[in-house]
């Protein structure tokens, strides 16, 4: 996990002695100045390691940010809250933690718009809402423009946007150099920047943060939240409905099943027998040694393949693309981040020098139309939420509402009606590979 | 990764280009049944082990080959050369 030392981790994520839990408590200004005096040594868990009980009203498989955001709110505002979230390693501790932390909603088509803004309007008061700051940072994301093809389709997308009220703006190459200094917008290069759309309000969140904060906010609600519990089967009763989770950690029944597995949903989804449309890849990121603030906020280029960002800790946060073929590894082949380094050093000449500190990779289950799958499947009390492919981390709020409201009402909530399953039957896809931020 | 080409011997898989799931099977083209041709444009095995997939050795032989695939150690246990050279081309290097 990125930017997070080992030693820190492990007191947050390690179950403690019973015993040793204390009562948690809320963050304020109160709690600072009295934890300030024992030197911050005795802030206590802040959600509990429970063991698994006999049985729960829904199963969430996968406690990365989306499990852990629909378990909160199914436990806030549907009052559910004999949950258990089940994860096979840490939380947080796939894509999750992973990822390169943008927050954007400036897709192409409606039902997008509709899902994406949902989850950009959530970001905004997030921390406030989980008492625990989540650091938004809405310094906007920059899509550059290399060729006229580039130039019509994001120029589509800020019309789409405007009319559908989400926020995005085209900005000459000047302009665009305007807003982001280091910019080489020099036409000598291979692919000169030609414009670029802006959507201001976008940005980057801390990824653990959002992870913990959830799974915080969760707990005091009562879930529990059960970690190294791996599922191994998902057992069906005659009438083909599920009747619980097999585990390694034994039976656990539920009435409903969540399946929030990233790249590991077909594994999961083959246990209770139903096909789907994904397939796994590895995508990849890297950061350099942390430097002085120099690079005021996201840009992103799918042409050149290359999109960057400055943490608050200083390192320069890039993403690359996925390997041409399927990957459990987590890892991907060597010439992906050289190819995003190559295309870094033309855009942003000032970071040639630059070292870079690490490379790592998860496992993606992309779709056939890269936008997300979530509602109900053929099975009765099986529910999925998957195919977030290469760009899930900004959805994670309003994936968890939207899929909270299906867990608990049994039926979609309309924002995401239309990312059913069965829209690869119908035809009724919804095309976003070219607002998706990695070329598949 | 190596691929090792029936044809040209072991080579870097930079040379050559995925195919994908090499288990889909087409419908025959009367076939009226809407499901069996969405699994066939959408649905995957997308297996958490051994994998058969399709490559094309574009910058060598150009021929499409049949691997077998563990996707998470990346061990290639099988490679089959496919097309009208495949039937003498698997008989002298079948297996490997």
């Amino acid at each position: 996990m990125p930017g997070v030392p080992k030693r820190r981790l492990d007191l947050w994520l390690r179950p403690g002695k019973k015993g040793r839990q204390r009562q948690m408590s809320r963050f304020n200004f109160w709690e600072l100045a009295k934890n300030a005096l024992s030197a911050h040594e005795n802030w206590g868990r802040q959600w509990r390691a429970p063991e698994p009980k006999g049985e729960y009203d829904v199963v969430i498989i996968g406690a990365g940010g989306h499990g852990l955001a629909t378990a909160y709110y199914l436990a806030k505002e549907h009052g559910v809250t004999n949950v258990a979230v089940l994860e096979k390693g840490w939380l947080g501790g796939g894509n999750t933690g992973r990822n390169t932390t943008i927050v954007r909603s400036n897709y192409l088509w409606e039902e997008s718009e509709g899902l994406y803004d949902h989850a950009m309007d959530l970001w905004q008061n997030l921390s406030q809402e989980l008492n625990y700051n989540v650091m938004y940072s809405a310094r906007g994301v920059m899509m550059l423009a290399h060729t006229i093809h580039d130039v019509q389709v994001f120029k589509r997308h800020v019309y789409a946007n405007r009319l559908a009220g989400v926020q995005n703006e085209w900005l000459t190459a000047e302009e665009a150099k305007e807003y982001c200094p280091p910019l080489n917008i020099s036409k000598n290069m291979r692919y000169p920047v030609l414009g670029a759309a802006l959507q201001r309000k976008a940005g980057v969140a801390r990824h653990d943060a959002v992870a913990w904060g959830y799974a915080r906010g969760a707990d005091k609600y009562g879930v529990d939240i059960i970690q190294n519990c791996a599922v191994t089967g998902i057992r069906r009763g005659a009438d083909g409905a599920v009747e619980g989770v097999e585990t390694s950690r034994g039976f656990i029944r539920a009435k409903k099943i969540g399946v929030v597995a990233a790249g590991h949903t077909t594994t999961v989804m083959d246990m209770a027998g139903v096909r789907m449309p994904l397939e796994s890849y590895p995508l990849q990121a890297l950061v350099s040694e942390p430097v002085k603030p120099c690079f005021p906020c996201v840009v992103m280029s799918n042409t050149i393949h290359a999109y960057m960002s400055q943490s608050d800790k200083g390192e320069l946060v890039i993403g690359a693309g996925t390997d041409q073929y399927i990957s459990y590894s987590q890892t991907g082949g060597l010439q992906i981040p050289a190819h995003t380094i190559e295309a870094i050093c033309e855009l942003f000449p000032m970071f040639r020098r630059m070292r870079m500190l690490r490379n790592w990779g998860g496992t993606v289950d992309v779709t056939p139309d890269r936008s997300p799958i979530i509602g109900k499947t053929p099975v009765p009390g099986l529910f999925v939420n998957c195919g977030w492919g290469t760009g899930g981390f900004k959805a994670t709020p309003g994936s968890g509402h939207v899929f909270a409201h299906t867990l608990a009402k049994g039926e979609p909530h309309p924002i995401n009606a239309p990312f059913t399953l069965d829209r690869y039957r119908t035809g009724r896809l919804i095309d976003e590979a070219a607002a998706a931020a990695v070329a598949h | 990764m190596l691929i090792h080409c029936p044809a040209c011997g072991p080579r870097s898989h930079h040379e050559f280009t995925y195919g994908g799931d090499a288990t889909i099977v087409r419908p025959a083209p009367d076939d009226t049944d809407i499901a069996r041709w969405q699994a066939f444009v959408y649905d995957r095995e997308n297996p958490r082990g051994d994998h058969q997939e399709l490559w094309h050795h574009v910058f060598g032989c150009r021929h499409w080959l049949k691997v077998t695939r563990n996707v998470t150690t990346h061990d290639i246990s099988a490679v089959e050369l496919l097309g009208p050279h495949a039937k003498d081309a698997n008989a002298g290097e079948a297996g490997r």
